[in-house]
Parts: C-alpha cells; sequence; structure tokens
C-alpha cells in the first residue's frame, strides 16, 4: 500500500497540472501570435491549436500507419514484393484469402451501424418524453460499461447450447424450444446465424454510445422549437422526421461515420465468442491471427490497409456534410 | 410571451373524457409501456449474468438462469467472496483509477482546442487534415503495438522508470481522432453571431474559447469524459502491451484476466468479476448525466 | 461619436458574386440612418463590412477620419445589435452587458456604474440577475441593446432589431429607439426591410436594391422626389400607381386620361407615377378627371381606398372615409397634379 500514498499526489499532480500545462501552453503560444502583424494571426494561430493534437495521432498512429504500409509490401524478411501480400489476400475470390473476412465485415457494417442510429436515435427519443430518462438510459447504457470479455460470458448466456433433449441453459434456445418448439440452434458455429449473433452482441454493447451522443444532441435542440412545431399542429412522427431528424443531421453523421468505422475494426466480439471460427472471420481478427498467430506482419499489414482504404468513402461524405454545414452559417 | 404559453396549454390539455383526452391519455400510456418494455428487453442479458453471478458453479452449468429466480432459491456469495479475496483486487482498482483519469484528462484537453481550431479557425486544408484525422480513427491498434513500443524503450519510456506515463501518452494518442471529432462536432453547431457578437465585443479568441466555447459545450465535454474514461477502464489490450500483467502495476482488466486463466475454468468468477469491474464506470456515467441538459443554448438567438 | 463614410465600396464573395456594388454614402455624425431595401439585398453586408466582420473587397470605409479597412472590429469602437440577438445564453443579464466592458479591463466600479445606468434607461433593473432564456423575446431585445449601450460607441449599428418583436411591441420600441438616440447623441446606422420603420425612424434613408444604393435623402425627399421607379414603389403604403404613357411636350397621355405636366419633358414613352392620395374625391377645377371602376373598397376608418380600373390600367385611390362606395360602382375621381412623376421607359430614372 505504500504505493498508494506515492500514487495519490501524483495523481492529483497530473490532474491538475496537465490542463493547466496546457492551458499556459495555449496562452503562451496567444501572446506569442499577438507579436505577429495582424494579418499574419489568424495563418498562424490554429496550428498552435492544432499542434499538440497533431503530435500526439502522429507518433501514435500516423508514424505506425505508414510503417503499416511499408510492411505491407514486404516479405518475412523485410524484402520488397510489391503488391503480392495484397493480392494473397484478394486473390482468391470469393472465398479465398480475406473475402470470408470482407463479407462478414459488410454484414458487420450494414446491420451493425443501422441498428445502433436506429436503437440509438428511438431510445433517445423516446427516454427524452419520460420523467425516469436518466435511470433508464443508465440501464441502456451499463452494457457500455461491461467489458468485452464480460460481454461475452453474458451472451454466452444467450446464445449457449444443449442437444434437443437436454434442458436449455441459454435464453434463446429455452425460448425457441419452449415457446416456439423447434430444434435448437447452435447460434455460435452454425454459419447462417453466427454472424447475426455476433453482430447482435455487438450492437447490444455500444447502443449506449449512440443514445448518449444522440440524447446530447436532442437537448441542444430548442425547447420552443418542439413546440412551435406541436401548435402548428404536427404529429409527433412528423415533428420527428421534419424537425428533430434535420436537427439532428450532423450528430447522426459523426455517430454514423464512428459507428462504420467500429464495425469495420470489429474485432472483440468476435475474438472473444468464436475467435473467427465457423465463417465468422472479420478484417480485423484476420489481421490479428496473420500478426501474432502465423507471424505473417506482411499479409496483416496489408488487411490494415485494405481496412483503411474502406474508410474513404465515409470520409468523402462527412466532408460534404460539414460543407454543408458551413455554407449554411 | 405569457399569453403563448397559455395557448400552448390549452392545445395541450384536452378536456376530460373528451376524445382528444383519451387518445392522449393512451399515448403517454403507449409511451410509458414502449419505454419499460424496451429498457427491460435490453435488460435480459445482464440480469441473466446477475442472477447467475450469486449461483453455484454446478447450477449454471446444468440449469438455466432464470429458474434461480423460483423457488427454491439457492443464491450463494461465493463467486463474490472468491473473486474479492483472490488477488489484489483493491489495488488493481485503484491502478485503474491512476491510469483512467489522466488517460481520460489529457487527451479531452488536447482535443478541446484542437477541436476549436478545426470548428471556428480558418487555415489552409483545414478540412482535410480535419478528416485524416477521423481517418486515423480505423487505424488498427494492434499494429501500433510494436512501433511504439521500440520507441518507448530506445527513449526510456519505460513503466520501471515513468510508471504509467507510457500508457497515459498512449492513451492520449488512440483517444484523440475520436475526441477531436466529437468535440468539434459540437462547436460547429453552436451559433456563429455569438462569436462576431464577442468579436465585437473585443473578445481575443482565448477570451471566446474560455468564456464562451466552453461553459456552452458541458454537455459535448461530459460526453466525451464518459466515454473515453469508459474505453480506458474496460480495455485490456493496450495496458497489456503498455502496463504488463506485474500485479502492482496491473488494472482491473488485466487482474480479472489472470483470475480467470489461473482458475482454469474459472470463467464462472466472471460473472462476479464483470459486475464488480462495472460499478464504477457507472457511477462515473451517472454522475455526469446531470450535465446533459436541455436547451443549453435557449435565449441566445431569437431564430 | 463620428461621421461614417463608405467610398465607392464593394464586396464580392466570389468573382462572379457581388453583393454590393460601388457603395457610396455619408452619414454625417449623430444622424440615424436607416437603410431599407427588399430582403437579400446586401445590406446587412453592408453594414457588417462597418462593422468589421466582413472583409472589404473594394473602396474604404471611414468613421470620422480614419479608415478602417484593416481595423479589427472591437477596436473600430463601434456597437452592433444583431438580426438574432446573440446574447450570450450561460451568462446573466447583468454579465452579458458587462462582458464588453470587462474586454476593455475596466474597472469593477465602473462597469457596475454603467451596466446599472444602462438597464435603467431600457427598464432592465429587474431583470439583471436572469439568464437570457428567462426573458421575453422584447427583454431579450432590450438586453442586446444594453449591451451595445454600455460601451458608449462611436457609432451604433442595429441589424432588423425589431423583426422578432409582436407589432404593437415594434411600435413601442420604435419610438424609444428614438428617444435613445436623441439621449445619446450618437451615430445610429440602423438595417430594415420594413419601409414604414425606415420613414417613421431615420433622419435620412438610404434605399439599396440588388446590391445597388437607388437613393439617399430625408424621408420626406424619398417620398416626393424618389430618384426612379424603384425608390417610388418601394416607399409608401399602398404603392405608388404606376400607368404607361407617352409624352409630348408637356401633356402625358394614359390609356384613361390626358395630364398637363408642370413643365416639358422630351417625348417618348415612360411610366407615369402618382400616389393613391392624389387621386381623390374633390373634383378640381381645370384637373383632370376620370372615371374609376371599383374592384375592391378597403376602409381604415381614417382612410378608404379604392381599388379599379381606369382605362387599361390599375389605380388606387384614396378618397373621403364618409364617401359610400359598393364594389362595382363607377365613381368620378380627379387627380392632384402637383405631385405627379414620370419614369423614363429604359432607364427607369425619374424625369419628373
Ligand atoms: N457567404 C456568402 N456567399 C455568397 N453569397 C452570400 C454570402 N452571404 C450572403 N450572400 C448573399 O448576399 C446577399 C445579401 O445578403 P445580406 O445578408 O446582406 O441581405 P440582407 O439585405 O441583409 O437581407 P435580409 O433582409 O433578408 O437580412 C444575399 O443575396 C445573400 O444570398
Ligand atoms: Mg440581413
Amino acid at each position: 500500500m505504500d504505493l498508494l500514498i506515492q500514487d495519490v499526489p501524483t495523481l492529483v499532480f497530473v490532474v491538475v497540472a496537465v490542463p493547466a500545462v496546457l492551458a499556459i501552453y495555449i496562452v503562451g503560444t496567444e501572446y506569442l501570435v499577438r507579436l505577429l502583424p495582424d494579418k499574419q494571426r489568424p495563418r498562424v494561430r490554429p496550428w498552435f491549436w492544432v499542434g499538440p493534437a497533431l503530435l500526439f495521432v502522429t507518433a501514435f498512429l500516423v508514424l505506425p500507419a505508414l510503417g503499416t504500409v511499408v510492411t505491407s509490401l514486404q516479405d518475412h524478411d523485410g524484402n520488397f514484393i510489391g503488391l503480392v501480400n495484397y493480392q494473397r489476400q484478394l486473390g482468391d475470390f470469393p472465398t479465398g484469402g480475406a473475402w470470408i473476412a470482407i463479407r462478414n465485415n459488410v454484414y458487420w457494417l450494414i446491420l451493425y451501424t443501422l441498428f445502433v442510429l436506429f436503437f440509438g436515435l428511438i431510445l433517445a427519443v423516446l427516454f427524452d418524453r419520460v420523467r425516469y430518462e436518466s435511470i433508464v438510459k443508465s440501464f441502456i447504457f451499463l452494457p457500455m460499461a461491461i467489458s468485452s470479455v464480460a460481454l461475452a460470458v453474458i451472451w454466452g448466456f444467450m446464445y449457449s447450447y444443449q442437444p434437443a433433449d437436454a434442458p436449455q441453459t441459454g435464453t434463446l434456445n429455452f425460448i425457441v424450444v419452449n415457446v416456439f418448439h423447434q430444434a435448437p440452434k447452435t447460434w455460435l458455429s452454425d454459419p447462417t446465424v453466427n454472424n447475426f449473433a455476433l453482430i447482435a452482441a455487438a450492437i447490444w454493447g455500444i447502443t449506449g454510445f449512440a443514445m448518449v451522443i444522440l440524447s446530447a444532441a436532442l437537448k441542444g435542440i430548442p425547447g420552443e422549437l418542439l413546440e412551435a412545431a406541436r401548435v402548428d399542429g404536427a404529429g409527433e412522427l412528423t415533428i420527428f422526421r421534419r424537425v428533430i431528424f434535420p436537427l439532428m443531421m450532423p450528430t447522426v453523421v459523426v455517430v454514423g461515420t464512428t459507428l462504420v468505422i467500429f464495425a469495420l475494426k470489429a474485432f472483440d466480439v468476435v475474438y472473444v465468442m468464436t475467435a473467427g471460427n465457423f465463417q465468422t472471420d472479420v478484417l480485423a481478427n484476420r489481421m490479428y491471427k496473420l500478426l501474432y498467430q502465423s507471424d505473417n506482419p506482411g499479409g496483416a499489414s496489408a488487411v490494415a490497409i485494405i481496412l483503411l482504404i474502406a474508410v474513404v468513402p465515409v470520409l468523402i461524405f462527412n466532408l460534404r456534410q460539414f460543407r454543408a454545414v458551413e455554407a449554411r452559417r | 410571451m405569457t399569453a403563448q404559453a397559455v395557448a400552448r396549454e390549452e392545445v395541450v390539455r384536452a378536456p376530460a373524457w373528451s376524445p382528444a383526452w383519451i387518445s392522449q391519455r393512451l399515448q403517454k400510456v403507449l409511451l410509458h409501456v414502449v419505454v419499460i418494455g424496451l429498457t427491460a428487453a435490453w435488460m435480459v442479458p445482464a440480469i441473466a449474468l446477475f442472477t447467475s453471478s450469486f449461483r453455484h458453479f454446478e447450477d449454471i452449468n446444468s440449469t438455466g438462469w432464470w429458474t434461480a429466480l423460483a423457488p427454491p432459491f439457492k443464491f450463494t456469495v461465493d463467486n463474490y467472496a472468491k473473486v474479492l479475496s483472490s488477488g489484489n483486487l483493491g489495488h488493481s482498482i485503484f491502478n485503474s483509477f491512476m491510469i483512467s483519469i489522466p488517460a481520460t484528462v489529457i487527451p479531452t484537453t488536447i482535443a478541446a482546442f484542437a477541436a476549436y481550431a478545426f470548428a471556428w479557425m480558418k487555415f489552409p486544408g483545414r478540412n482535410y487534415l480535419f478528416l485524416a484525422l477521423v481517418a486515423l480513427l480505423a487505424v488498427p491498434l494492434q499494429l501500433t503495438f510494436v512501433p511504439v513500443l521500440k520507441t518507448y524503450v530506445s527513449v526510456g519510456l519505460v513503466p520501471q522508470n515513468w510508471g504509467f506515463v507510457g500508457v497515459w501518452l498512449a492513451h492520449a494518442g488512440y483517444g484523440l481522432p475520436f475526441a477531436v471529432y466529437l468535440l468539434a462536432n459540437f462547436f460547429r453547431a453552436l451559433p456563429s453571431d455569438l462569436f462576431e457578437s464577442a468579436e465585437i465585443d473585443g473578445a481575443g479568441t482565448l477570451t471566446v474559447f474560455f468564456r464562451i466555447v466552453l461553459p456552452l459545450s458541458v454537455p459535448a465535454i461530459a460526453s466525451l469524459v464518459i466515454f473515453q474514461f469508459l474505453w480506458v477502464w474496460n480495455d485490456l489490450l493496450v495496458a497489456l502491451i503498455y502496463v504488463g500483467g506485474t500485479e502492482n502495476v496491473a488494472p482491473v482488466t488485466v487482474t480479472l484476466a489472470n483470475l480467470s486463466n489461473s482458475l482454469g475454468q474459472g470463467w464462472h468468477l466472471l460473472t462476479a468479476a464483470a459486475f464488480l469491474s462495472m460499478i464504477i464506470p457507472l457511477v462515473v456515467f451517472i454522475s455526469l448525466q446531470r450535465y446533459f441538459v436541455r436547451g443549453i443554448l435557449a435565449g441566445s438567438v431569437k431564430g | 461619436m463620428a461621421s461614417v463614410t463608405y467610398d465607392h465600396v464593394v464586396k464580392r464573395y466570389t468573382a462572379d458574386v457581388t453583393v454590393v456594388k460601388d457603395f457610396n454614402v455619408e452619414i454625417k455624425d449623430k444622424e440615424f440612418m436607416v437603410l431599407v431595401g427588399p430582403s437579400g439585398c446586401g445590406k446587412s453586408t453592408a453594414l457588417r463590412m462597418l462593422a468589421g466582420l466582413e472583409q472589404i473587397s473594394e473602396g474604404r470605409i471611414l468613421i470620422g477620419d480614419r479608415m478602417v479597412n484593416n481595423v479589427a472590429a472591437k477596436d473600430r469602437d463601434i456597437a452592433m445589435v444583431f438580426q438574432s440577438y446573440a446574447l450570450y445564453p450561460h451568462m446573466s443579464v447583468y454579465d452579458n452587458m458587462a462582458f464588453p466592458l470587462q474586454m476593455q479591463h475596466m474597472k469593477k466600479s465602473e462597469i457596475d456604474t454603467r451596466v446599472r445606468n444602462a438597464s435603467r434607461i431600457l427598464g432592465l433593473d429587474n431583470f439583471l440577475k436572469r439568464k437570457p432564456r428567462a426573458l421575453s423575446g422584447g427583454q431579450r431585445q432590450r438586453v442586446a441593446l444594453g449591451r451595445a449601450i454600455v460601451r458608449s460607441p462611436k457609432v451604433f449599428l442595429l441589424d432588423e432589431p425589431l423583426s422578432n418583436l409582436d407589432a404593437k411591441l415594434r411600435g413601442q420600441t420604435r419610438v424609444e429607439l428614438q428617444k435613445l438616440h436623441r439621449d445619446l447623441q450618437t451615430t445610429f446606422i440602423y438595417v430594415t426591410h420594413d419601409q414604414v420603420e425606415a420613414m417613421t425612424m431615420g433622419d435620412r434613408i438610404a434605399i439599396m436594391n440588388a446590391g445597388i444604393l437607388q437613393q439617399v435623402g430625408t424621408p420626406g425627399e424619398i417620398y416626393d422626389h424618389p430618384a426612379n421607379l424603384f425608390v417610388a414603389g418601394f416607399i409608401g403604403t399602398p404603392t405608388m400607381n404606376f400607368v404607361p404613357a407617352s409624352v409630348s411636350d408637356s401633356t402625358a397621355k394614359a390609356s384613361g386620361f390626358e395630364v398637363e405636366l408642370p413643365k416639358s419633358l422630351p417625348s417618348g414613352k415612360g411610366t407615369l407615377g402618382f400616389r393613391p392620395e392624389a387621386v381623390t374625391d374633390r373634383v378640381a377645377e381645370g384637373s383632370p378627371q376620370f372615371e374609376m371602376k371599383v374592384d375592391v373598397v378597403e376602409r381604415l376608418g381614417s382612410d378608404q381606398f379604392l381599388y379599379g380600373q381606369v382605362g387599361g390600367d390599375q389605380v388606387t385611390a384614396r378618397v373621403d372615409p364618409r364617401m359610400a362606395v359598393a364594389p362595382g360602382d363607377r365613381v368620378k375621381l380627379g387627380l392632384d397634379t402637383r405631385s405627379m412623376h414620370f419614369f423614363d421607359a429604359e432607364s427607369e430614372q425619374a424625369l419628373l
């Protein structure tokens, strides 16, 4: 426990000192900027403000990503081999290489993103209207507070399978057998359902995230606006479609973009529940396996770059979106 | 204004037992049914876990969790007792705090500055730089571990010398793209008239940021703090890489992972452990919830 | 306190989007100048260039003798009331008004005196501790004014500050603003698209259309001597009557009647303009008379307007409110030739 005594002051120091240092940095650079002639200032100032962030992401993300590009063009011993790694990953359409993973990522991309956005919006809007909002929100948020390992345990209870004659211990199979009188399903190993089972678990885990951000945006809409629409005789559904949703659009784009990227990067749930077996592989898991199990850094890097390239269309959509926002103000 | 308010009241409140009144009541009831129903359905997996955490190992494996909710009740606190006694859970909770709090404060502060610049300063390449930052969200962290670790070792930024500093910085780096993305979008939504008005009033960049932007962005910052804290708190991978598994520095996630591994078939202990490790993030969420207030911008602009 | 000069000012957003074109006007010290024009004509832009919120593409703007093209907004010693009020929503009324003074590092006691003074003038004493969201529209508008007043600026800029108030409050605030202008003895520049506001408030009025300044003058001058067709049609309700006519020497011939003009004009076609009050039921000796087929009768108590046809043209007349007329009637009306306008067909400029 001696550590404790030592560390609490450190913690307090860090929590106070870090923002203080950053504030001093910003104030200090502002004084530097003021030494410049009027015309120069707006051109120089932003770089001081974004500087620390750029420094951090460069060190922890950009440089490693650039390294990845290089590695993806090399064989195991570091010899340049051109696009061979990519060819190995993308060569055997439709079931070889990374194609199963790509197919599954498409499932993830569509189902995970849409359902989370849908649930997040619905829950945020519905909860906004009840007085016990903070309680129900906490319940929906609860899965967010669970680590991915615990999430696997929880959904293990949901999906567990016993032969048809034994009593079912899994919630879902209990319902299948006793309510629908069907044979129990092996949710995690049956390739017709297992991807959806994994996606459902992930949706459950992340919806709280979408709900919280969308709800914060919802609170930003002036109440008067909704009242005005109501007085104008608009039904609640119309108000949602015509007033709430358009006003929340920028936030929906933010949440949607983040979710798309999360879907592309989907890893935890797959890794802990099926490890990518039974045709549930996804790109991030494939990359992980190539990196740590097959000792194939070139292949892993190629997969990672494929994943990064998949983000580009989303970014273009974002660019259009905030150009539109800028044009409006 | 009051006249309008009265008019609205009248629109809302129909006379008792009129058809409009009944339909309004029905809508209200329906709303509550839907809200509570959805929440309850959402809770089923968690309730399953919670119930199971109070059950014996053999029972968990042989019967469904719902059977425990009917007599005969056979609850036990064994799982909790085992988790709390084996391993140094108390200390690892402390470690988790040591890691999570700075790893939240650092990126939030840095992101707020950057987000302000991206949202309200004009500079060449701004949009592309911003998008590049968002794109970094998609970089798989697993790929960054080796190069970053190599750098850490070469500059001596290792846990033995610097404690948690390495993991703080790493989490800050990993968290920044989302943090900047989220905050910039909220900042951008502030009415531009406020900024122009402040400019005429003689407020400089610093004043605008500290006295106008920050106070008006409390909900956005609160939600960012929640997520960053939570991700760091629940992170296993980054902690394992940059902190390692030694007992005196391990955070909760690492300790629990060790626990379930070392006890072999110990996954049932995770039921209890999961609930214990969940408490802190939930407390953080609930305590920050009051900052999600309606209409922080109300009254600033008329239309 | 200072004059303001726009000297050949141009605002261009892109090469082919020019929203203010060659804008020249001199606003005198302590003058109440109203900038008026239809929505989207560039009024706000002209004002925002003066405020320093918008770059000036060409030309110069002077406050007093100082050219301010490259002076930062905060150093121009102006105050602006926004079209939206732009109150700081997280600050109390007091802090909203104190904010600009704090920015000048003024002493606390001085700030307090000024804020209290302004709040007394505006009747905000009881609201100082409230946040803007707890105020009515009219009260918010006064806070926005207060925030401008406390600074005792050289020039006051107001961008449609009344557009969100109900009709009664608008009338009341109009009077208060004029009183404020008298008390403060400062230059006011007031932007509006409402010609009634312009006529009642301005010492002088500048009328804009499509980025071009049409005419500057006192309300009387503009009403009596509009420089062109646009101004003539924009100012005055109901609008001026316009009938196509051809002139030879000093006689103008419209489809339903002939008028003798006070002076002779070059012969040609154009538009004859006369205000509704020039068309009356009092038929004067020697002045032109015509018969109108009445379509619509509008009784306003003090006035009675008749809308109908004279020859082939639409004409509005203001007649004695006691005159009994019904739609469909044919009435004999006389034209007062003292205030006739004639506009060139090509240039639409007033020739008379
Ligand atoms: N950033 C911009 N880029 C291009 N055109 C613009 C921009 N901002 C404004 N405009 C155009 O400039 C013109 C003048 O705008 P301005 O705001 O000055 O109008 P206004 O006279 O104040 O109208 P209103 O009475 O509706 O406020 C408008 O036609 C508008 O579309
Ligand atoms: Mg305007």
